[in-house]
């Protein structure tokens, strides 16, 4: 006799405990997808962050400038292809604070050429007067270039404040004070999710003529190399060369950089794992119990098979498989939907992190835990069940 | 007539096995809730001891952080001046204008670096800041390059020790004590002599802060508007209290949400496990159910008593996860909080209201999970179940 469609049936005796019991493995996996999901959107903002691109910071930390005089030396270092300058802007919405969005003045016609493979612009502004766009600058970017207040913005705040082109954005400035006022001239895509879409891009130069007095002072700055190769000279040379001035630098490769941002989680990917297991063996606990009920309820059947000749290895891996069959179905089912449903919706924990992704080392992951909890749940009632004498089996009530 | 508890309480420990099954797993939900809103209160808390009510806060108008914010000197000593700021015993004025900045410190034990927060206070300012008390060392002494260290960060990050260098802009600064303040968030900070480190970390023209104890804190909404329509000044003002609280909430609530979207997620698998337990329970006992119908008791007295069991076992589970939760009450964690952009250290804080939040929410798991299978047992009929048994 087949002894797969042996196993079905006896899936099949209590449809109910079967299919709640899987619902729950599918629950819990999907869960702990989810969680795992957060680790790997961390990961993964490292990992697509470039390594052919440095950035030079103050040595203290980040809330302390440069100045602009800087400029000109970095861009003399050998192996530096370009530099280009930005400043963290750290405006709230006026009319809702606690809607945060990222703004960065950044030094335009220096900076968005080094970031052509990372984004696309998808709708911009037609120029007033047809304006030439300095060299390695998309030519929808015209009208944006050509304007002293105008901003580009990422598809997803975009869609998500239900802007306009050409609207006026009002912003609080909490480090630079005052109310600003942008105008939309260009929508990004992020085409490296690691750049994310939640921001707004303004000119560096604007800031500097209204927030600073004129005085140049630079957020960091971000060195193009002509050979990533050379990266760790570059970042040599460049720290000290300013190793003794009065704003010491602190250089890293973007990806470094990104990580340092992860690093500040601190302990929080260590709870998040902690929440996963515990998920896990909660769910264990609800697949072993219903293996269980589910051996104890047919021990007489049991009886039945041996009589028949069945031998104890074979009972012993048709109780092994119903668990299997249960574990891993809603596993499987649990990791996948983990990833279709967080990686379709974009979620992205309310701006916190970039859009989630859920790796397939992680669907991998829990497909594999589930397997173990199936061998795990199934163990003790097969070897129960294969354990049992006829004589007592048959002579048990019910 | 209801059916007698007993009855349920025996019918619990008769299968121990599935009990515990189901009860273990409903409190390790309820654990992971109760974890998460302990999270939540013990980063809440460090933030709300560090801020007192009778304390008035100043910040340049429109600053979202401390470290965001910046007020001349001018200004400052126009607020120092007040008429409204408190003195102590010895006649000196309680407050104190304070620089605020980061510095990006290797962690300990763990990769990577994060922002720590340094404050330059006026020697003065211990008075006002009285929950702060030297645990270890000694305090810096003022007009030097001494500073101390909040004992929460002291093992967290490197050359916190006493004896250890700090490397600030081009000086470098002796740790020369650790120091408490009551599980405030002052604990995750640096504090150095506002004199020596604002030159040291060129911040000459601008304080980020004044800090003062009202004379007569009922005065505060008077005193809010003053300062906030003078010219001079440019400043927005708060009691301490509403400032840290404001520090906390982004953090706070996002610790909350995410620790009830997975607390209902995981539940919703609990809640099904439960249902197996109880279906199992109900069909075991189909005989026994015919009897108690035949004996007089109502259907809706067998779905209550059912009902009840689920209940009872979901409240074992909640009991059991309080318990497994208590541990972590005091364990110190880390994280950035993202308002001020600065790690703070906190401890857990187990309260008595997320426990019993905790065993509601296992209660409700208990309904849930037990209302289909009870009323399954309520409409057994009692001719078909004699002859079936």
């Amino acid at each position: 006799m087949n002894l797969f469609s042996l196993v079905l049936v006896s899936l099949g005796r209590n449809k109910r405990r079967t299919i709640l019991t899987m619902l729950s493995v599918v629950v819990a996996l999907f869960l702990f997808c989810a969680l795992r999901g957060v680790l790997d959107t961390l990961d993964a903002s490292i990992k697509v962050s470039s390594e052919a691109r440095l950035v030079t910071r103050n040595a203290i930390s980040l809330i302390f400038p440069l100045p602009l005089s800087y400029r000109e030396r970095l861009t003399a270092i050998p192996g530096v292809k370009s530099v280009a300058h930005a400043n963290w802007f750290g405006g709230r919405d006026p009319v809702d604070p606690g809607n945060f969005y990222a703004q960065f003045a950044v030094d335009a016609p220096n900076y968005l050429p080094m970031y052509t493979s990372d984004i696309e612009i998808v709708a911009a502004d037609r120029p007033q007067v047809e304006t030439p766009v300095p060299p390695g600058i998309d030519p929808k970017l015209a009208s944006f270039i050509s304007e002293r207040d105008a901003c580009v913005v990422g598809e997803r705040l975009f869609k998500r404040m239900k802007w306009k082109l050409g609207q006026q954005v009002p912003v609080s400035g909490t480090i630079f004070p005052g109310t600003w006022t942008f105008t939309i001239r260009a929508v990004y895509h992020a085409k490296n999710p690691a750049f994310g879409e939640e921001a707004m891009l303004f000119h560096w130069k604007y800031l500097s003529e209204k927030g600073m007095n004129g005085q140049g002072i630079v957020g960091w700055y971000v060195l193009e190399l002509a050979d990533p190769a050379r990266a760790g000279d570059v970042i040599r040379s460049v720290d000290a060369m300013y190793a003794n001035s009065a704003a010491s630098t602190r250089t890293e490769t973007e990806r470094a950089f990104q990580a340092g941002f992860v690093s500040m989680y601190g302990n929080v990917p260590f709870l998040i794992g902690v929440i996963g297991l515990a998920v896990v063996f909660a769910i264990l606990l609800v697949a072993a119990n219903t293996m269980m009920m589910a051996t104890r309820e047919r021990t007489s059947e049991f009886g039945v098979m041996k009589t028949l000749g069945f031998d104890d290895g074979t009972i012993f891996r048709v109780v092994l498989a119903e668990a299997a069959i249960i574990t891993l179905g809603g596993g499987a089912l649990g990791a996948l939907l983990a990833k279709l449903v967080i990686e379709g919706s974009g979620f992205n924990a309310g701006g916190l992190l970039p859009p989630m992704t859920v790796g397939w080392a992680t669907v991998a992951t829990g497909i594999g835990i589930a397997v173990l909890m199936g061998a795990t749940s199934g163990l003790v009632p097969a070897w129960q069940a294969s354990r049992l004498k006829i004589v007592e089996a048959l002579r048990r009530p019910e | 007539m209801a059916i007698p508890i007993s009855y349920n309480l025996r019918n619990v420990v008769q299968r121990p096995w599935s009990t515990l099954a189901t009860t273990v797993g409903i409190a390790l939900v309820v654990a992971i809730l109760i974890g998460a809103f302990a999270l939540a209160s013990g980063f809440q808390a460090a933030l709300l001891e560090s801020g007192s009510p009778s304390n008035l806060i100043a910040l340049r108008t429109g600053a979202d952080s401390e470290i965001s914010s910046g007020i001349p000197r001018e200004a400052a000593n126009v607020l120092l001046a007040l008429p409204d700021v408190a003195s102590g015993p010895d006649g000196r004025p309680l407050a104190s204008a304070e620089m605020v900045v980061l510095i990006n410190q290797p962690r300990l034990g763990q990769s990577g670096s994060s922002n720590v927060t340094v404050r330059g206070i006026h020697p003065d300012a211990l008075a006002l800041r009285n929950q702060v008390t030297i645990v270890a060392g000694r305090l810096f002494a003022p007009g030097t390059d001494e500073v101390i260290v909040g004992q929460r960060i002291s093992r967290r990050f490197a050359h916190c020790a006493i004896g250890d260098r700090l490397r600030f802009g081009q000086r470098d600064f002796t740790v020369v004590g650790h120091f408490t303040a009551g599980g405030a968030g002052f604990e995750s900070e640096v504090w150095g002599d506002n004199a020596v480190l604002m030159p040291a970390l060129d911040r000459q023209e601008a304080f980020q802060s004044v800090t003062f104890r009202m004379r007569d804190p009922s005065r505060f909404a008077a005193l809010e508007k003053q300062l906030e329509s003078d010219p001079r000044l440019g400043v927005e003002a708060r009691t301490e209290r509403a400032w840290y609280s404001e520090q906390s909430r982004m953090m706070t609530t996002i610790i909350r949400a995410g620790g009830i979207l997975i607390t209902l997620i995981m539940a919703i698998g609990a809640i099904f496990g439960a249902m197996n337990t109880m279906y199992a329970a109900v069909g075991q006992r189909t005989r026994e159910i015919a009897v108690l119908l035949m004996l007089g008791f109502t259907p809706a007295a067998v779905m209550l008593s059912f009902l009840f069991e689920s209940v009872l076992l979901a409240l074992i589970g909640g009991a059991l996860g309080c318990l497994l939760a208590l541990p972590i009450n005091g364990i110190t964690t880390s994280t950035t909080n993202w308002s001020s952009f600065s790690e703070i250290a906190f401890a857990f804080r187990v309260t008595p209201v997320g426990m019993a939040l905790g065993l509601g929410f296992a209660a409700l798991m208990g309904v849930v999970g037990g209302f289909l299978p009870a009323r399954l047992a309520a409409r057994q009929s009692l001719a078909a179940t004699l002859r079936g048994a």
